[in-house]
């Protein structure tokens, strides 16, 4: 199928781009790899009346050490942020989760910030930047602000960003020394996850010190598994000891129900897959 | 170093058949350069888009179409209503009796649709995005039906899906051992066995799958020469010729049908289409050039989809496990429409229930029923798939009640070797097999006991990983089909195939098939055939198919029939051709025809080395300079041949999955599939073949099915939701073979195209169901999610504790 008309902008800077927005508003649509709203427009899904491509603005892409967390593009390829060698030294959690982000040639268009501005409960990053604490800096007509990831996921496909405005980069805070693991868990390896966890721990000898657990599609938004969190700090890093921290995982999800899974098996799963992401993450047998 | 060589004498070429040739055909279709129908540009060509029914069953009350004639650059805008006395019928082919209950089929729906996804409108514009933005333009305007979506509540009549019928049984066919005469009454074996025996009742679930071929369908239609040309991604350019000038009037010799290069069908092109029908429609109406292409969406939603059965099975045993009588009650889930063979693809099932088994008596019901459903016909094995997976699990079942080995338990029942041929409680001849020797080498290749020592390690340890193992000893009947079975069978057409070959001056070799490759490699087997059969280069033989106006007779490609029928009418030709050659080549040598042998690509006389080629002969032909009296100067010759037997392939598949017994995920493995599949034209195209099919039925058993909710719509409507798998997704097979050539045709082949798919679905749910057996499971529906299988498990454990 071919989308319905539309008009067509490239905008080379962030202010073009606002400016865009700000003149065509609900109109519009932001074209950032394109790997969701393609699809979305050939199957005639959403007709918009303009498509806003910001795959020319150049400051909005790569990644950058910014002392004490690292900057990531919003218009950085999944495949730039697989192989950048600060993301895999300070946010291991982040290169997991994209090592296993749809396929290969989806990880060369699609972009970070375009995958979290879409906000898809099934995306591989929501809940990892959400684990990590992440801030997105959102630019608008009024200059920019900054939100916590814990404030960026409102609901299904809907995040903090308005109408006028574009998600310009990830602030990510390091994460040196922690190990990170990304159990994602589908029946076909190009399918969006049933379910995932994204789990990172910093160990104190054979303790895990502190741990971070976010879950993919255990609601409409990514989750934190606060409650998993607290119960593993200070714990042995044991098969046993993280089982018991890990049956609180799926404590306060709302779950889908759709063809893979029904909300009970989907709470059951992510209970054992916690336990398993954790104990990845803290280099134990994940078994 | 230099080779001297005596004049006239060459080196004998090499024996083609059994050279894992590469495929002739790859170069161009792997680097796209090639002519698919959707690649065809012909000067001022239109395009087409459809209005498809969003209701699965409504009356169409009104069609506005005032806002898209307006629109920009169309040229044409139709509904069913206005073309219902000019748009033909889409054919039903195979009607099994004069019984049947089937619905008027009209290309594009009149004032009722039946389906959600059939066609209520067609936009012809100047671009294929005009024609798509013109089409949302039109308003149609629905009177919603009550629906009947579920097969078994379809079967109770409560709900019709066209009421004009009165009925949703559109046909009941039987098999009785008992009255054909072929075995015993199936009735008193099950009373015997449970006076004395063992008998097995279960019930499966055969989902209903969509083919999901790469190429989608597409066809163009261009009216501005004397005949009508038509280009269509089809499986069957003669039959879909046939059927048009049938069904529109439109005389058989005014219309070309063209298949080029076809990117796969599994039967799913193997229809005659709305599509295709609109579109031949859509050219005579403007007189114009016309595509229409078909997106991925449409495609899932109304191409035909496959199986969708439920199958009752009752089997009776003695004690020992030798099993006495089987009773098979199929549903069948028609959808809306009877298509081109649809009504008879359960039927296919008949012969194929009793498997490789030997047992007394067998009768053999099924029912089939209309639903609110997109239609269901052939899907690669067609029937006998179904029926494989319902013997392989039941006799899976049988062993498991007996606490026995499935292979020792399925070895007490099969043909052994020495009995061929045998003719089975289905009144089937076999000609030719050994299963003795398949099981043996699968469970060699496999490991088969240290794998289930493996399983007892892992049983004893409790280990949450659990390894089982599953076992299919199958065979099936290729080579649809001797023309006087399927008249028996009021199926529409024969079964004979035609080959025709042509001697060129040059001495170059052109070989026209009847048959219809979309992805089989037939152009590197045929040519491989002939090279032999003539002894020409390899190099030498052009392979020509696919156009009505240069393969003028044929069948086409479905039922694994090319090269077991196709390929025995090559062998014909060619020998024909040699014939032919005889009475010029004897001229020419100065010797009688009686004394010349034919060797090597020469015809030689006996006891010299006086000789020519065959190539020689045909320039001479050509020629024409000194010819015998009365000899026509034409070497060409042709064959249409009719088999007399279907051919029976078998083969025995082992396969090892481990079940995650806390997540429900499964995970292959090793797959051993042993197949004897007579002798081998080319092993390279065999093992292709064996490995898409393989990954085909394991799909089946893992991950594809076609899912409606209650309103009739296709929820599993994209690939994001109708689960295919990609090579990451498998593992690597071992394949080999066990030999027992077919004894009803020359080069004793037997068939390849749907073996792997028939026989793996079984053996991965055996193997799934065999890894947790020991926790209470006993059958777990397909496809084997995880979430089933947890929930299988779950279930066992739960009625365990009470």
């Amino acid at each position: 199928m071919n989308p319905a008309p539309f008009e067509y902008l490239a905008p080379t800077t962030v202010d073009e781009a606002v400016a865009a927005l700000v003149e065509h508003g609900d109109e519009a649509k932001i074209l950032a790899g394109g790997q969701s709203l393609l699809p979305v427009l050939r199957m005639r899904l959403n007709a918009p009346e303009w498509v806003i491509d910001l795959g020319r603005i150049e400051t909005l892409r790569g990644v950058r050490d910014a002392g004490d967390h690292l900057v990531i593009g919003a218009m950085t390829t999944h495949d730039q942020v697989l192989h950048d060698p600060l993301v895999h030294e300070h946010a291991l959690l982040v290169t997991k989760a994209v090592t296993q982000l749809a396929d290969a040639q989806v990880r060369h268009r699609g972009t970070f910030g375009g995958a979290l501005a879409h906000a898809d409960p099934g995306g591989d990053l929501g809940a990892p930047t959400l684990a990590l604490d992440a801030t997105f800096v959102i630019t608008g007509p009024s200059g920019t602000r900054s939100v916590p990831a814990a404030e960026f996921f409102v609901d299904l496909f809907e995040t903090a960003i308005g109408e006028d405005e574009i998600l310009t980069e990830v602030q990510v805070p390091k994460y040196d020394g922690w190990g990170a693991h990304y159990e994602k868990f589908v029946r076909v390896s190009h399918q969006w996850p049933i379910i995932a966890v994204a789990a990172t721990v910093r160990l104190d000898g054979d303790t895990i010190a502190e741990a971070r657990v976010g879950l993919t599609n255990m609601g409409s938004t990514p989750v934190r598994a606060t409650a998993v969190e607290e119960a593993l700090a200070g714990q042995p890093a044991t098969p046993d000891a993280v089982q018991q921290a890990a049956a609180h995982a799926a404590d306060g999800t709302s779950p889908p129900t759709d063809l893979n899974g029904d909300a009970e098996y989907r709470r059951h799963l992510a209970t054992v897959l916690t336990r398993r992401a954790v104990l990845a993450a803290a280099g134990r047998n994940g078994t | 170093m230099t080779a001297t060589q005596e004049p006239g004498l060459k080196e004998a070429p090499t024996q083609e058949i059994g050279r894992d040739r590469r495929r002739k055909e790859d170069q161009r279709l792997i680097t796209g350069r090639t002519r698919w129908t959707d690649n065809i540009v012909l000067p001022g060509m239109l395009h087409i888009a459809m209005v498809r029914s969003p209701f699965a069953h409504a009356r169409i009350t009104g069609v506005d179409t005032e806002a898209a004639k307006a629109a920009p650059n169309v040229v044409d805008v139709f509904t069913g209503s206005e073309v219902a006395d000019v748009q033909g019928v889409i054919a039903n082919a195979w009607p099994l009796s004069a019984e049947q209950k089937a619905p008027d089929h009209p290309p594009m729906a009149v004032d009722r649709v039946a389906f959600a996804g059939e066609i209520v409108a067609v936009v012809v514009a100047r671009s294929a995005a005009e024609a798509q933005d013109a089409a949302e333009l039109i308003d149609v305007e629905y009177d919603e039906l009550p629906a009947v979506i579920d097969l078994k509540r379809a079967a109770a009549d409560d709900v019709l899906a066209h009421p004009d019928l009165g009925t949703n049984i559109s046909s009941v066919w039987t098999l009785d051992s008992a009255e054909g005469g072929t075995g015993g009454n199936v009735d008193e074996a099950i009373a015997e066995a449970r006076e004395n025996g063992i008998v097995i009742e279960r019930e499966y679930r055969q989902q209903r799958l969509i083919p999901a071929f790469m190429e989608p369908r597409s066809t163009v239609v261009d009216p501005t020469g004397e005949q009508y040309v038509v280009w269509s991604a089809t499986q069957i350019p003669h039959i879909a010729r046939f059927l048009l000038a049938a069904t529109t009037g439109t005389p058989e010799s005014k219309i070309r049908y063209i298949a080029p290069d076809v990117g796969g069908g599994f039967g799913g092109k193997l229809q005659t289409t709305p599509e295709e029908w609109l579109t031949f429609l859509a050219a005579k109406r403007t007189g114009k050039p016309v595509k229409y292409t078909e997106s991925r969406s449409e495609s899932l939603m109304s191409g035909h989809h496959g199986r969708d059965q439920w199958q009752r099975l009752t089997l009776a045993a003695t004690k020992e496990g030798r099993v006495t009588g089987l009773k098979v009650d199929l549903l069948a889930d028609m959808g809306a429409y009877i298509g081109i063979v649809g009504g008879g693809v359960p039927v296919l099932g008949a012969w194929m229930f009793n498997s490789i088994y030997k047992w007394d008596a067998y009768r053999f019901t099924t029912t089939q029923v209309l639903t609110n459903k997109t239609w269901v016909d052939a899907y690669r094995g067609a029937g006998r798939p179904e029926a494989t997976y319902g013997i392989e699990r039941l006799m899976t079942e049988l062993a498991a009640e007996l606490g026995k080995d499935p292979l020792e338990v399925r070895e007490m029942n099969w043909i052994k070797h020495d009995e061929f041929p045998f003719t089975t409680v289905a009144g089937m001849t076999y000609d030719s097999g050994d299963y003795e020797a398949a099981t043996a080498r699968s469970k060699e290749l496999f490991g088969y006991d240290e794998l289930r020592a493996e399983q007892q390690r892992r049983r004893d340890a409790g280990d949450p990983v659990q390894l089982g193992i599953g076992v299919s000893t199958y065979t099936e009947m290729c080579g649809l089909a001797p023309s006087r079975v399927l008249g028996q069978l009021n199926y529409g057409a024969g079964g004979w195939e035609h080959a025709e070959i042509r001697m060129l001056p040059t001495g170059k070799v052109e070989v026209i098939t009847g048959t219809s490759p979309h992805g089989q490699g037939h152009e590197t087997a045929w040519s491989q055939i002939v090279a032999d059969r003539l002894g020409v280069p390899f190099e030498d033989v052009e392979v020509l198919h696919g156009d009505t106006q240069i393969s003028v007779r044929g069948l086409d490609t479905y039922g694994s029939r090319s090269l077991v029928i196709g390929g025995e009418a090559l062998v014909r030709a060619a020998d024909k051709v040699v014939e032919r050659a005889k009475p010029l080549a004897a001229h020419m040598l100065e010797a009688s025809p009686d004394d010349l042998e034919f060797a090597g690509g020469r015809l030689q006389v006996r006891g010299t080395d006086q000789g020519v080629t065959i190539q020689e002969v045909a320039t001479a032909a050509w020629t024409a300079h000194d010819l015998p009296d009365g000899l026509e100067p034409n070497l060409d010759a042709s064959a249409t041949y009719d088999p007399v037997n279907f051919s029976f392939p078998h083969g025995t598949h082992l396969c090892a999955m481990e079940v995650d017994t806390e997540t429900g995920r499964v995970r292959m493995r090793k797959y051993v599939a042993v197949d004897d599949i007579g002798n081998i034209v080319n092993p390279l195209i065999v093992s292709g073949q064996v490995h898409g099919g393989l990954v085909q039925g394991i799909s089946q058993a893992l991950w594809e099915e076609a899912v409606h909710d209650e309103g009739g719509t296709l929820v599993s409507g994209t690939l994001v939701d109708y689960l295919l798998p990609t090579a990451a997704d498998t593992i690597s097979f071992e394949t080999d073979h066990t030999t027992s050539p077919s004894t009803t045709n020359t080069l004793g082949t037997k068939g390849v195209g749907e073996a792997g798919t028939i026989a793996s679905t079984p053996a991965v749910v055996n193997a799934i169901v065999d890894a947790v057996r020991h926790l209470g499971v006993t059958d777990i529906r397909m496809p084997c999610s995880p979430e089933r299988v947890w929930r299988a498990i779950q279930q066992a454990q739960k009625g365990a504790g009470q």
